[in-house]
Formats: structure tokens, C-alpha cells, sequence
């Protein structure tokens, strides 16, 4: 657990160093603001329409299959460092376990989840 | 330095910030906002997982959670532009009696559950089969997985097919909204 | 009981001269980086690159970073102020933390962590929502397009580099970084794995979002993609984050695949920084060679070539160490 430690502390020491970097930052630059200045950016051009359209659900289907594989890499891991100690059957039952997730990864690819026209 | 109060003090802190985030998370009007306090909250989880010597799981908690699932939870956001006042807006409908009566349910469900494994462990001074000693001396991920791959084999091929069926579920429903 | 009690205070000295050397590098790392960016991109197309300011234009980068200090910090009126402030703020932590287990010498590490590559891959993942928070926060259409781009990107490209590193553990049985290194005695595992090697590195490549894969900030098109909105120190934020995550992909590929601080002659962090900045020139070499990439062959490379290929090269490892 102590070994632990230094992480907290830098992401602490992260925080604070990137708050002053800005706020010193804040304190020297010059602050001169107008009405257009302060508008959102747009090619110099007024804004037109909403700006949070709503997004293709082609990422929703790529953020959920990165979802199923990063969990299936999490099984992987305790896996891979535990591998040598495994008979030849820990090698197997792995294999299954990624034939069976592959099969679902050809339904994908045979569906056309992953064509982007 | 003593280690107990050590490990006492941060796991008070860790405990305090999961709570006060979790209420942050479920008061906030705007859901973007919500999801982040979300964040704040896994985090404080696998700081706690790490006082209980569970590494694994709380590198877990912080990869597939704090990234993964809250990266798919603000997709979803996005994508069904639950804007203040829009038309996916939860404010006053969404919360109907019986989503609350659920919700209060599962909490007092889990809180006991949570209670009788503390409070059994401690009365009858009775110790799980790996005791924090031993788990350290082989290493957290290690026991993991001689576990996994040995006695608990077919609940971990149980576990692909679940992941098969959450894949096939996310194509099957992106195909029917297009 | 004095002797324990003066190690521990000796370990703990030890731990915060690390940490402190870890911002030290980090910022010394950016600065390099800026300038030999420049001077790389100069050369390679027949120019000298920046050279008034200081020998060889040394002292470029700092005069940059003073310039960018006295910069105004522009907060336009229609962010979402708690995302927009805290995104450039929160880039950072991932990528300082990281540095925590990287090993530069054989006794240079902050903190040898028994799961230290998981470490970096947990908080690696967690720069997505930072560039998500920018893009949103921001309110401005080129900065959302850009960070759900880019996000696509990010995921896309990290489940080959997850599986590109199984091989490795997989021989070496460890999670630590100084044990893998220390495996590497004898042969690199490059030459073991020359195509887990590969794919890892067109995935770090795309994970710092640099060129073929720089669609997130795909100047012609989104203007600076998820920073569009940000300006002054802010903005030197992304950058700073960029640049050290530029290092920490070259410095994981080094400790996986090309023996980390391993080398004749020379001391182990000579070495180690060595190869190092050579991959890191790799990469700054592949932004003057290569075109951008179009979004739907960005995603094909990953998911239907590099995901099916890390996912063989892993079986075959496996199969050929059991038989």
C-alpha cells in the first residue's frame, strides 16, 4: 500500500503545479475583453445553429466494443503473468475464452459495425 | 509512522470523498457534470481497494471504469443531448415512485449485505481462506489468476459469453436506430 | 530500531528526490522536445529550423514558453466553465504519474510498483476524458468534433497496444518495469517480438495523436481541434501534456521491447534517454513523410488489421511457450 503514496502525491503535485502555471499566468497576461472577443469561435463568422448536435451512433458502437475488449484484456493480464506457471490446459482454456470473443468480433465485422462510408 | 492510523486516516478521507461526490453526482442538474462527479467517486473506490491490499482491482476500477465505462456514459450523454430543459431532460419525469422505490431498495439491499460481511467476519473472528499475508507474499494479480484459471475456470468462460452477448446486444441495437 | 527508522527516512528522501527530479525532466523534456521538433521539421525540408535566439536556437523554447506566460488567457462567454477550466488542469495528472514507475536506470526508478505497467495503462486511459471535458466545455463546434474524434481514436488504437504488451509479460511473468528490463539480459525482446513491437508502436503513435494519425487537430479542417477554444498558459497545457506523452510511449517501447538501460559501456540512463529520443525522432520523422490519414481508414488500420493481429501474435506466443 505504501508504495502507493507517490502516486497520490504527484497527481496532488500535478494539480497544483498546472493551477499555478495558470494563475500566474492569469496574474501577467494583459485582460482587454470585448463582446467579440469573448464569442465562440467560428471562422470569424457568427455561430449558426446549436453547437451540441448530436453525434453519429457509429461511436456509440465503437466506444461499446472498446468497452467489451478492454474487459476482456483485464481477464487477460492476471493470465499473461500467471502463464508460466499454467499447464499446457491454462493455455487452452484461454484459447477458448478469446475464440468465443472473436466469434462475436466476425459478427461485428459481418454486420458491418465497423464500415464507416 | 504507525501504519493503522495511517491507513485509518486516508481511508477516512477516501471514504468522504466517495460519499460527498456520490451526492454531488446525484443532485447535479446538468449530466455532464453528474458523470464527472462520477469520476471523483471511482476514484475515491480504488483508493479504498488499495487499503484492502486489492491492487488489481483497483487498477481495474480506475481503467475499465473511470475510463471505459464513464467514456461510454458521456458518448450516450452526448448522443441523446440530455441538455438542461431538452427533450431527454430527466427533471420531473424521469424520476417516477417506482424508480425510487427501487433505487432505495437496492441501496438497503447492498448496505445489509455489506453489514453482515463485516460485522461475520469480525464476531466470529473467523478469516477468509486468503488472508491478507498471504495474498501479499505471492502477489494480488498473481492469486488472481492462479484462481481464475484454476478453481474458478467455468465461471470465467461463463463470463465470455456474457461479453459475446453485450456485443451482439450494442450491434443489434445501433442497427435498429439507424 | 534507529537503523529502520533511518532507512525508512532514507526511502522516503529517496521517493520525494524522485518526484521532484520527475517535474524537473518533465518540464526540461518539453522544452527539448519544442526545439528539436522545429529543427527536425526544418531540416528535413531543407531549412535550419530556429537559430537567432541562443546557439543552434537553444534558447527558443524558453523565450516561447516566457512569450505564452504574458499571453492573455481568453475565457469565452459561452463555456461551461467548471469543464473548461479543469480539462488543461487535469491533462496532466495522467501523464506526470506515469513517470512514477518508468525505470531510467537500474536504480533511477521513483517507485519499482509490482503492477507498474498497469499503473500507466489505468491513468493512460483516463486522458480521453480530459480531451472529452475540453471538447465539450468548450461550446464550440470544432473543439466537440475534434474531441469525439479523437476519443474514437484514443479507444481505437489502445486495445492493440494492450494486447501488444501481453507477449512480453507473458515471458517475463511480471508487471514490474525493472523486472522486464532486467529479463532483457540477454536478447531484446524485439527480436522475440518484432510484430507485437510494431503494432505497438503505430498505436502509441496514434495515441499521442501525432501525424499519419493527427485527426483531432487536423489543422485544414478543425482549425486546433479540441483546444480551439484555448489560449495562453491553457493551451501550453495540452502541449506540455502532448509532448511528455510523446515521451512516455517511447520510453514504454524502449523498457518492453528494447532493453531498457541495457547497453554496453555507457551507464544505464545514458542509454536508456538514447533510445529513447531515437523513437521519439522516429515519430518526429514520420509527421515530414506521411500524409494524414482519412477517419475511416484511421479506425479500419486498428480494428480490422492491427486488433486481429496482436490477437494471433499473442496465441502464437502463448502456444509456442507452452509447447
Amino acid at each position: 500500500m505504501i508504495e502507493y503514496v507517490p502516486i497520490l502525491v504527484l497527481m496532488c503535485f500535478a494539480i497544483l503545479i498546472a493551477s499555478i502555471i495558470v494563475g500566474a499566468s492569469y496574474l501577467l497576461g494583459p485582460r482587454i475583453s470585448n463582446k467579440t472577443k469573448l464569442s465562440t469561435y467560428e471562422c470569424g463568422m457568427q455561430t449558426i445553429g446549436p453547437t451540441r448536435m448530436k453525434i453519429n451512433i457509429r461511436y456509440y458502437i465503437i466506444a461499446m466494443l472498446f468497452l467489451i475488449f478492454d474487459i476482456e484484456i483485464m481477464f487477460l493480464y492476471p493470465w499473461a503473468v500467471v502463464m508460466g506457471g499454467l499447464k499446457l490446459f491454462g493455455f487452452v482454456e484461454m484459447l477458448i475464452f478469446v475464440i468465443i470473443l472473436f466469434i462475436g468480433y466476425i459478427y461485428v465485422w459481418r454486420k458491418g459495425a465497423l464500415e464507416w462510408e | 509512522m504507525d501504519m493503522v492510523s495511517f491507513k485509518g486516516i486516508i481511508f477516512i478521507i477516501a471514504a468522504l470523498i466517495a460519499v460527498a461526490a456520490s451526492v454531488l453526482m446525484a443532485t447535479r442538474k446538468n449530466p455532464i457534470h453528474s458523470a464527472l462527479w462520477m469520476i471523483v467517486t471511482f476514484f475515491a473506490m480504488a483508493v479504498i481497494y488499495l487499503l484492502l491490499n486489492a491492487q488489481f482491482i483497483a487498477v481495474a476500477q480506475v481503467m475499465v471504469y473511470a475510463g471505459a465505462i464513464m467514456m461510454l456514459i458521456l458518448f450516450v450523454i452526448m448522443m441523446v443531448q440530455m441538455e438542461k430543459g431538452g427533450k431527454g431532460d430527466p427533471g420531473e419525469t424521469g424520476r417516477s415512485a417506482k424508480t425510487k422505490v427501487a433505487g432505495a431498495l437496492i441501496t438497503v439491499i447492498l448496505f445489509g449485505e455489506m453489514l453482515f460481511g463485516a460485522l461475520y467476519y469480525q464476531m466470529t473472528g473467523r478469516s477468509g481462506d486468503y488472508p491478507v499475508a498471504m495474498v501479499n507474499s505471492v502477489g494480488n494479480v498473481r492469486t488472481i489468476g492462479s484462481l481464475l484459471y484454476g478453481q474458478y475456470l467455468f465461471p470465467f468462460e461463463i463470463a465470455s459469453i456474457l461479453l459475446l452477448v453485450g456485443i451482439v446486444g450494442a450491434v443489434v441495437i445501433a442497427k435498429r436506430k439507424e | 530500531m534507529e537503523q529502520i527508522v533511518s532507512m525508512i527516512g532514507w526511502k522516503t528522501a529517496k521517493t520525494i528526490a524522485g518526484l521532484v527530479g520527475v517535474l524537473i525532466f518533465v518540464v526540461f523534456n518539453a522544452l527539448i522536445l519544442t526545439w528539436a521538433e522545429r529543427k527536425v521539421a526544418g531540416h528535413m525540408q531543407r531549412r535550419i529550423g530556429p537559430k537567432e535566439v541562443g546557439p543552434y536556437g537553444l534558447i527558443q523554447p524558453i523565450a516561447d514558453a516566457l512569450k505564452l506566460l504574458g499571453k492573455e488567457i481568453l475565457t469565452p462567454r459561452a463555456v461551461d466553465r467548471p469543464l473548461y477550466f479543469l480539462a488543461p488542469i487535469l491533462i496532466f495528472v495522467p501523464v506526470l504519474v506515469s513517470f512514477i514507475v518508468i525505470p531510467f536506470d537500474a536504480s533511477l526508478q521513483v517507485k519499482d510498483i509490482n503492477v507498474g505497467i498497469l499503473v500507466i495503462l489505468a491513468f493512460s486511459s483516463l486522458s480521453v476524458l480530459s480531451i472529452l471535458m475540453a471538447g465539450w466545455g468548450s461550446n464550440n463546434k470544432y473543439a466537440l468534433i475534434g474531441a469525439i474524434r479523437s476519443v474514437a481514436q484514443n479507444i481505437a488504437y489502445e486495445i492493440p497496444l494492450l494486447l501488444a504488451l501481453l507477449p512480453v509479460i507473458m515471458m517475463t511473468n511480471s508487471f514490474s518495469l525493472k523486472a522486464i528490463v532486467e529479463a532483457q539480459k540477454g536478447l531484446w525482446f524485439v527480436f522475440y517480438q518484432p510484430l507485437a513491437f510494431c503494432i505497438y508502436f503505430i498505436a502509441s503513435v496514434a495515441e499521442t495523436n501525432r501525424t499519419p494519425f493527427d485527426l483531432p487537430e487536423a489543422e485544414s479542417e478543425l482549425v486546433a481541434g479540441y483546444h480551439t477554444e484555448y489560449s495562453g498558459m491553457r493551451f501550453a497545457l495540452f502541449f506540455l501534456a502532448e509532448y511528455t506523452n510523446i515521451f512516455i510511449v517511447s520510453a514504454i517501447a524502449v523498457t518492453f521491447f528494447l532493453g531498457g538501460y541495457q547497453g554496453p559501456f555507457l551507464p544505464g540512463i545514458i542509454w536508456f534517454l538514447l533510445k529513447s529520443y531515437l523513437l521519439v525522432f522516429v515519430i518526429m520523422w514520420l509527421r515530414w513523410t506521411f500524409p494524414r490519414v482519412r477517419f475511416d481508414q484511421l479506425l479500419n488500420i486498428s480494428w480490422k488489421a492491427l486488433i486481429p493481429l496482436a490477437f494471433i501474435n499473442l496465441l502464437l506466443t502463448g502456444g509456442l511457450l507452452k509447447l
